[in-house]
């Protein structure tokens, strides 16, 4: 055994460890910490698995923005956390739920040792094809171009999900400002710290986006560093999120899918069918939904995570 | 040349290390919150930047060595100003078993 | 050097692992965060060194996300810490 080899499998321990610790932690809080590490750790094992693109994602996602939901979410049921710690589900209850997930992950490992050798792939196909949208990141081929059905209701998915969090507002804030009107001392740290990083932030979404067409990034990756530092500046009180009801806002928020939708029903026209791009415009046509799809995302991650509507206008 | 630019790499690397080793056992071993926290930010500000300043030169590339850098320095910023908030969060606790040290192992 | 960085590679992991026990053991939130902020200083060494080792140079985009992003949690940590407070969470 290498020390490489070695050094993947300790990882790999480590990994499941903290994954198992995760879920038997008793505080929430605890436990969320334990959540984000793991997907820090996680990051590194997509790196060794040459899978830099979710590595990326796992990076923003994981170790970022699902960090500060998350937590947020153990802020908020820390009132009644101490109550349901001393209840305790019957013994009915712990068996079913152990077989059950005994019976997934039975499932999960049956189906993993099952699989042919090799595995089935469509990798060479999608990398023989390459040249056809003249993109060098295969994955943004097989995301933008071969898969791209996928992506654009993915992108209708987050839209349906922000208007599902919206939803949950009362019926007299419709249309108001989302979460709390956050406030820090203008002259602290954090205000500090919303003033500098942004600039930064900017520029490494732009460049993770741009790099995205011929190395790992894309949008995705790179519309959530931008939402991250959009929150970052709502959190210091130095902007308000502004109100759900707001056009320009909600423009930006179509713009991702409603672009990809359009580019996909002129397929019938230009090219041969839904969502095909004629070859000689493929790579500028890609590019120009993968704009609008960056900031599509970053609006409405930010969104997602400032939350329901919870002052109406000008409060 | 390339025998000193390694040695450069080699030196600065295991001193990177030897930050991370002093941060982790800091982490571990101090008493309570606020001397953590002075541990944890060598491990940060020294630890990785020492590991950064050695692979530089094996960058190959000034983007990527300047690329390095950007790292290193987003780092910093970030490891100054979670230090701060943390040990704002940490004192404003009173009365809180944060202030207090860790009780015997049981 | 190849063998050398995946030495020191080992050893970052290990003391990545070592922090967990922090966050295991707390006991206070701050303590938990502090690990946390650790452990994302050493992932980000250590994804600079596997990215050299393995010669992937987008993994330094990465480590770049990762150290543009690993204050947040801790904001987010301070911000909801203070948002329970009754007069600042801004809900008339």
């Amino acid at each position: 055994m290498t020390v490489a080899s070695a050094l993947e499998m300790a990882l790999a321990a480590v990994v499941l460890g903290v994954a198992t610790w995760t879920i038997a932690a008793r505080e929430t809080f605890a436990a969320v910490v334990g959540f984000v590490t793991y997907g820090l750790l996680l990051a590194l094992i997509w790196v060794r698995l040459d899978a830099v693109d979710v590595a990326l994602v796992e990076a923003a996602i994981g170790g970022g923005l699902g960090g500060v939901l998350l937590l947020g979410a153990a802020a908020r049921l820390r009132v009644t956390e101490t109550p349901t710690a001393t209840e305790r589900p019957s013994a009915t209850v712990r068996v079913g739920a152990a077989l059950l997930s005994a019976a997934v992950a039975a499932a999960l490992a049956t189906g993993v040792i099952l699989l042919p050798d090799p595995a089935p792939t469509l990798a060479p196909a999608a990398a023989a094809n390459a040249t056809a949208t003249g993109l060098g990141n295969p994955v943004t081929n097989v995301l933008m171009a071969f898969r791209a059905m996928d992506t654009m209701l993915e992108k209708v998915v987050l839209l349906l999900a922000l208007v599902g969090v919206w939803s949950l507002a009362p019926d007299r804030l419709w249309g108001g400002h989302p979460g709390p009107r956050h406030r820090a001392d203008p002259l602290g740290t954090l205000a500090f710290l919303a003033r500098l990083l942004p600039p930064v932030g900017i520029v490494v979404g732009i460049y993770v986006f741009w790099t995205g067409k011929d190395h790992p990034g894309g949008a995705f990756q790179g519309g959530t560093i931008l939402a991250a530092m959009w929150l970052l500046v709502m959190m210091a009180g130095i902007a308000d999120a502004p109100q759900v009801s707001s056009r320009r806002l909600r423009i930006v928020l179509i713009a991702g899918p409603g672009i990809f939708l359009a580019v996909g029903l002129a397929g019938f026209a230009i090219g041969s069918a839904f969502l095909a791009y004629p070859v000689a415009y493929a790579k500028p046509l890609i590019l120009g939904i993968e704009v609008a799809m960056t900031l599509t995302i970053a609006a409405t991650l930010g969104l997602l995570l400032a939350g329901a509507p919870e002052r109406s206008a000008g409060q | 040349m390339s025998v000193a630019v390694d040695i450069i790499t080699i030196v600065a690397i295991t001193a990177g290390a030897f930050f991370f080793l002093a941060g982790t056992v800091g982490l571990l071993r101090f008493p309570d919150t606020l001397t953590r926290l002075h541990a944890l930010t060598k491990a940060d500000n020294l630890g990785l930047g020492l590991v950064v300043l050695g692979l530089v030169p094996q960058a190959g590339s000034l983007r990527g060595g300047l690329k390095l850098l950007c790292v290193w320095a987003l780092a910093l910023l970030a490891g100054a100003m979670v230090s701060q908030l943390i040990a704002r969060e940490a004192s404003g606790q009173r009365g809180d078993p944060a202030m207090r040290h860790d009780g015997p192992p049981p | 050097m190849i063998e050398f960085m995946t030495t020191v590679l080992g050893f970052i992991l290990a003391m990545l692992a070592l922090g967990l026990v922090r966050i295991l053991r707390g006991p206070a939130d701050a303590d938990r965060m502090m690990a946390a902020q650790l452990i994302g200083t050493g992932g980000i060494a250590a994804l600079l060194l596997l990215g050299t080792v393995t010669a992937v140079p987008a993994t330094v985009d990465v480590a770049l996300t990762l150290a543009l992003l690993a204050t947040f949690a801790s904001i987010a940590f301070v911000k909801k810490g203070r948002a329970n407070a009754p007069d600042s969470t801004g809900d008339a």
